[in-house]
């Protein structure tokens, strides 16, 4: 190595990385020109940090904080769209429904909502949940009838073990036909707080 | 046949550090984070369009080295630029240099400028040099060496 080359590897610029700065610029500007097929972003409540992805046609999938991000991410740029990036404004306005929700300041939502990732048996069995009303509750049994598959409560279990949107397409207010839980993806215990939070269950 | 490409946020988690020295190294602390947002801007605007999600990094380096080349000409055609090129303002802001060395480096056509960067500043080997240019091993040694030979001229000068 010559001198002239040790004096350059040894006076190599540096310059520190904003990368917050950066993602704010980017995230605003994407949003603007509309490069953003995938927005998301996380907001703190009582079932811990949720995080909220939406495109263009709405809310496509909220997850609780143990899901791993990176699975998530890696199934919404197969099924959806790689062009995914954190950008908060896009998901104002579910963020802001999720907390007055669970607040107990709001009893329904008025988000659109992206159905992209729920398929085949899963499409009926969360449209009827979907229209299960705040402070109400039906069974496995029968929103797998609403779907037009009485005898398939299993799968009609599945269907809602896989829920992508859960909290806005209610599937916590799903239960055993006997009375007791059932399941709930988020776990029981997230299941639990918010059939307290809507008077199903005593505080 | 379907392309599986990666969240694009990974992309900048992955990537966004050192695209930014390269940056920093090509025109300068000042302008290199913006220069960086539209690298991003770009490659975001071109993800969908990609055909195959081999080698993603040489594709941003790729878009970044043409940001810098664009961003240098800019500079350039600034009717307060020097004519003789030798010194754009944007670096003027460089710190930590050894004389201006890095400065002449940042004036240097925009293939030794990233060739020399990538050699002295990342320390990669001619191969990965070739590789992140998009170019051959050879054509990447032949750039640096050409760089080289440039500063030296303008220094015995």
């Amino acid at each position: 190595m010559s001198d002239l080359e040790r004096r350059l590897a040894a006076a190599a610029p540096r310059g520190e990385l904003n990368i917050e700065r950066l993602r704010a610029g980017l995230a605003a500007r994407a949003t603007a020109d509309g490069l953003v097929d995938v927005a998301y972003a996380t907001l703190d409540s009582p079932l811990g940090e949720l995080a909220v992805f939406v495109t263009p046609r709405g809310v496509v999938r909220v997850a609780f904080e143990d899901e791993p991000r990176d699975e998530i991410l890696d199934e919404l740029a197969l099924r959806v769209s790689p062009r995914i990036l954190a950008a908060p404004k896009p998901t104002d306005d579910a963020r802001r429904q999720l907390e007055a929700y669970l607040a107990g300041e709001q009893t329904a939502f008025d988000v659109p909502l992206d159905w992209s990732l729920v398929h085949g048996f899963a499409v009926g069995v969360l449209h009827a949940t979907a229209l299960v009303p705040y402070g109400a509750t039906t069974t496995y049994r029968d929103v797998a009838a609403a779907a037009g598959s009485p005898n398939a409560y299993r799968a009609a279990g599945n269907a809602l073990g896989s829920n992508p949107i859960p909290i806005i397409v209610p599937c916590h207010r799903v239960l055993h036909a006997s009375g007791g839980l059932g399941g709930y993806a988020g776990g029981l215990d997230r299941k639990r707080t918010l059939l307290r939070l809507e008077g199903v269950l005593p505080t | 046949m379907v392309v599986h490409l990666p969240p694009f946020e990974t992309l900048i988690d992955a990537h966004a550090t050192e695209l930014h020295r390269f940056l920093v190294a090509c025109i300068g602390p000042t302008e290199a984070e913006d220069c960086l947002q539209e690298t991003f801007m770009s490659a975001l605007r071109a993800y969908p369009t990609l055909s195959h999600a081999e080698n993603l990094r040489a594709w941003l380096y790729t878009i970044a080295h043409r940001k810098a080349t664009d961003h240098v000409r800019r500079v350039q055609r600034r009717p307060t630029a020097p004519l003789d090129g030798a010194e754009p303002v944007a670096l003027s802001s460089t710190e930590g240099t050894d004389d201006g060395l890095w400065r002449r480096v940042g004036a240097l056509p925009p293939k030794q400028r990233a060739a020399v960067v990538h050699r002295f500043v990342f320390d990669l080997a001619y191969a990965e040099i070739g590789a992140r240019m998009g170019t051959s091993e050879e054509a990447a040694r032949r750039s640096v060496h050409e760089g080289i030979t440039k500063l030296r001229r303008e220094l015995d000068r």
